[in-house]
């Protein structure tokens, strides 16, 4: 594995993923309604070489909860619409992927699918998204459309079969105008080729969408598509739908029986020959003084307890260099990290234990492909649609 | 003599004939840099704000996917914050369905969109609303006639609910009193109207302008009276000074009837242009472009559209056809489908009656006959000729402004904002620079407290 290059993401949510994130001297909690704010973190993540990006987000506001709204006051409440802010934020930058986090409960995949690849257009080539569920009730009842079986497990079973069929819609919208479906004839008065225009007649149990897409194939053809995954219906959507998993392994025994469901699920859905990679989420805190990394998560903690679905580390870059050494063996090709406090864990991770993975030969010192796709070492798929035909026809 | 102002918009070329895509200087319609061209094109020119048309279904016609024009456009409230990085003052307008969104969502994207453009976004609020769009929809489409301007009146009023849900004081952010929200209830709401039965909390916090300025576009009575209730501007269709002055006369007269003055609601009507050095050159130019817009095949099917029958084995260089148009009922399908103004043709036979006294009249093959009926400029002549007849639309009261339509993608304003600008600037009639930085600003709209901001 050693040899191996790492992948490497960050999460970017509002002061940070600790919740005493905003009281630290550092933080910006005033300005995180502003543009300028996400321009700077994500300017320092490419500064950085990191792969992708990743933006928060939920429907409702947040909530210290899992289950159910909350009413606190003291700490970071409102958000700003992830994808909205990804497109925001792309015109100012040239290397980095961008993937906002988008619901696919309740919401329209065609909107989704159009806004994902209007992201690719203004990022030439670098967006993503991170797709995830809406589980609580609170959620529907700020759309009002429908009300949710009582019985969590056959909940999420429905959420997650439902989200599956969201991304299937995505992709075939990506896919449904062929690449070269727009001719500019002059000889026969088309501007579009209709033969490589294609409906999806998609038809499942929550909705049903006939296409084509309204936006012509994005420039990577299919921009990347990820989820956060902790339980097995989560690992089968990976498996089956997607390019990354956003894991959440204790040690390294977990995230190999993690991997391993993965890997079966992506061989059940006939994906063996595709990449999908699995990438641990952890949540840092780092310093060059492995103490002061200890006393300032104390700190935070002390302030604030930090109830994380990802393991919480806080050490020195080159401990956690170490850590994610250990990890990749477990058979993890990447990790999405969580900046405790932003910037200050950012700047720790692209200035800190970058440079360390570098001086071991484990991630790129320079960008070498301009794609998110390219940094994942993800192929330009062909079109599902192209037939013989019509593909290269063009050539 | 200090002469009325006008406001102007950029409406970025769309998918109808309109746009000419076959010149050398037709540019892609989807890249990002097109828009960013015509967006600081707008800017430099001091527009109000640029404008992004949608339809949510490709256009088909005798059952095929409709293949003469530009098609593929992106998400426009996607594109347009995308827009925000490379402008500062330019309000950036975005025209939402309010059919086939969920006023959470839209509510969501527009007060976010309004925060990353420090007070720039705008909705132009319309009411489509057809089965064959609703195919690519978890609710479907349909509403009755009479129940789309019900939801979409319902529909706004919820996004306003929902960004006035903050007020702007709630966030301290005291981080040594940890102390992030002042109030323990920002963003609550409480919505059961029929259309919707909604509740909880709003997660964007109050954006610079508030609420986002609203457009309305649609031409029926109800449209009419759905704008004179709730929008800042209309988007209109109306291309004659007279037929410009009796809409103007008829929207604003409504106004009293809500407690708003007449300078609440701006109108703006689609204007396109043709230019030149002489007025014989800016003729020559326009007829051009007509010729362009208008092919053999385009009119065959612009026919077909008022005909509601497929004509495709007609001369388009021969007569009209013989045959009468096929009459349907509002609700069933038509040889067209996806198209706003299938249903601009309210009587169909009055249409071909009208049409064939005209082409007997003149002469007129069906091609003659469509460049004339369809997609004439509203202006034509010298940079101070255009200048002159926009005032006088302004003067007269035939509109308060315009929404500039160009032919060709991205280019098509930058002439217009070189060469007739400036006059008008230099006449006084239009902004030297902005004056404030919203949108709302621009507009001269009140301010927002004195509406009805709870
Ligand atoms: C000038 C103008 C522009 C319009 N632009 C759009 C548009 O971009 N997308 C859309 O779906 N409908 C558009 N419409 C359609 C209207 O929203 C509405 O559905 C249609 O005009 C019928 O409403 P009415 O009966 O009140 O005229 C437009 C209408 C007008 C008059």
């Amino acid at each position: 594995m050693s040899d191996t290059p790492l992948h490497l993401g960050v999460s970017l949510d509002g002061a940070g993923r600790h919740p005493a994130a905003w009281r630290e001297p550092g933080a910006r909690p005033d300005e995180l309604f502003t543009a300028g704010y996400w321009a700077d973190l994500v300017a320092e993540a490419e500064h950085g070489l990191l792969d992708l990006v990743t933006i928060d987000d939920s429907l409702g506001l947040q909530s210290a909860d899992p289950f159910a709204a909350d009413d606190r006051v003291d700490q970071v409440r409102g958000r700003l619409d992830a994808s909205m802010l990804a497109a925001r934020i792309a015109p100012l930058t040239a290397h980095i992927g961008i993937l906002p986090t988008v619901v696919v409960t309740h919401t329209e995949p065609f909107h989704v699918s159009t806004t994902i690849a209007t992201i690719d257009y203004v990022s030439s080539g670098r967006a993503g998204v991170q797709v995830r569920v809406a589980a609580r009730p609170d959620d529907a009842a700020l759309l009002g459309r429908r009300t949710f079986p009582a019985d969590r497990d056959a909940l999420l079973r429905e959420l997650f079969d439902e989200a599956a069929d969201a991304v299937e819609v995505i992709r075939r919208l990506w896919d449904s105008w062929e690449d070269d479906a727009i001719v500019r004839d002059g000889a026969t008065g088309r501007f579009v080729d209709r033969e490589r225009l294609h409906y999806i007649d998609f038809e499942g149990p929550r909705f049903s969408v006939r296409g084509p897409s309204i936006t012509p194939r994005p420039p990577q053809g299919q921009p990347v598509v990820a989820a956060l995954a902790h339980r097995a219906e989560p690992f089968a959507l990976v498996g089956t739908s997607c390019d990354i998993g956003f894991v959440t392994p204790r040690d390294a025994a977990d995230a190999r029986g993690i991997v391993a469901a993965i890997r079966e699920a992506q061989a059940g859905a006939g994906r063996e020959a595709e990449t999908v990679h699995v990438w641990a989420d952890l949540t840092v805190v780092l310093d060059d003084d492995a103490a002061a990394a200890r006393d300032r998560l104390a700190r935070l903690d002390a302030t604030d307890p930090c109830t994380d679905d990802a393991r919480v580390v806080a050490g020195t870059p080159a401990e956690l260099a170490d850590l994610l050494v250990e990890l990749g063996e477990a058979g993890l090709t990447g990790f999405r990290l969580r900046p405790a406090v932003l910037p200050d864990d950012l700047r720790h991770i692209t200035r800190g234990l970058v440079p360390e993975l570098q001086r071991r030969g484990l991630f790129r010192t320079a960008y070498e492909a301009t794609t998110l796709r390219g940094h994942l070492g993800l192929p330009r798929p062909a079109d599902r649609y192209a037939t013989a035909d019509t593909a290269g026809s063009h050539s | 003599m200090s002469r009325r102002q006008m406001h102007l918009a950029a409406h970025f070329p769309g998918v109808n004939n309109t746009t000419v895509w076959s010149e050398p200087e037709s540019g892609s319609q989807i890249e990002f840099a097109s828009f960013a061209h015509m967006a600081r094109t707008a800017e430099r020119a001091k527009f109000d704000f640029i404008f992004l048309a949608e339809g949510l279904r490709l256009r088909e016609q005798n059952g095929a996917i409709y293949d003469l024009d530009v098609v593929g456009r992106p998400d426009n409230a996607t594109i347009l914050a995308a827009v925000a990085a490379v402008t500062d003052r330019l309000g950036l307008a975005a025209t939402i369905s309010s059919t086939f969104n969920e006023p959470y969502e839209v509510a969501r994207r527009l007060a976010s969109i309004d925060h990353l453009s420090g007070g720039r976004a705008a909705w132009n609020v319309v009411t489509s609303w057809d089965k064959f769009t609703g195919e690519n929809f978890r609710r479907g489409g349909y509403l009755a006639q009479g129940d789309r301007y019900l939801r979409a009146k319902q529909f706004l009023d919820t996004v306003m609910t929902l960004v006035d849900s903050w007020r702007g004081d709630e966030i301290v952010a005291d981080k040594a009193t940890g102390e992030f929200l002042r109030d323990a209830g920002a963003g609550r709401f409480d919505v059961a109207v029929d259309q919707f039965d909604i509740r909880g909390r709003f997660s964007v916090p109050r954006s610079p302008q508030g609420r986002p300025v609203v457009l309305q576009a649609g031409d029926s009575d109800e449209g009419r009276e759905f704008a004179a209730a709730s929008a800042d501007a209309i988007f209109t269709r109306h291309g004659s000074l007279e037929a410009g002055q009796a809409f103007y006369t008829d929207v604003k007269r409504r106004l009293a009837a809500y407690g708003r003055s007449e300078d609440q609601l701006k109108i703006l009507p689609a204007t396109t242009f043709a230019l030149g050095d002489t007025q014989a050159e800016a003729e020559e130019r326009g007829r051009r472009i007509r010729r362009q817009q208008v092919s053999g095949q385009t009119a065959l099917r612009f026919l077909e559209q008022v005909w509601n029958r497929d004509l495709s084995h007609l001369d388009p260089d021969g007569p009209l056809p013989e045959i009468d148009p096929l009459v349907v009922d509002a609700d069933s399908p038509r040889v067209s489908q996806g198209r706003a103004a299938d249903r601009m043709y309210r009587d169909p036979l009055a249409t071909a009656k009208e049409w064939r006294e005209r082409a007997a009249a003149g002469n007129l093959s069906i091609r003659d006959l469509m460049t004339e009926v369809t997609s004439r400029q509203s202006f034509v002549g010298t940079p101070l000729g255009i200048a002159e007849q926009m005032e006088r639309f302004v003067e007269q009261r035939a509109s308060d402004g315009f929404i500039l339509v160009p032919h060709i993608t991205p280019g098509g304003l930058d002439d217009f904002a070189d060469r007739v600008v400036p006059i008008l600037q230099e006449r006084g009639s239009f902004r030297a620079d902005y004056t404030g930085t919203t949108l709302r600003d621009h507009l001269g709209l009140a301010p927002l407290d004195a509406r009805s901001v709870v």
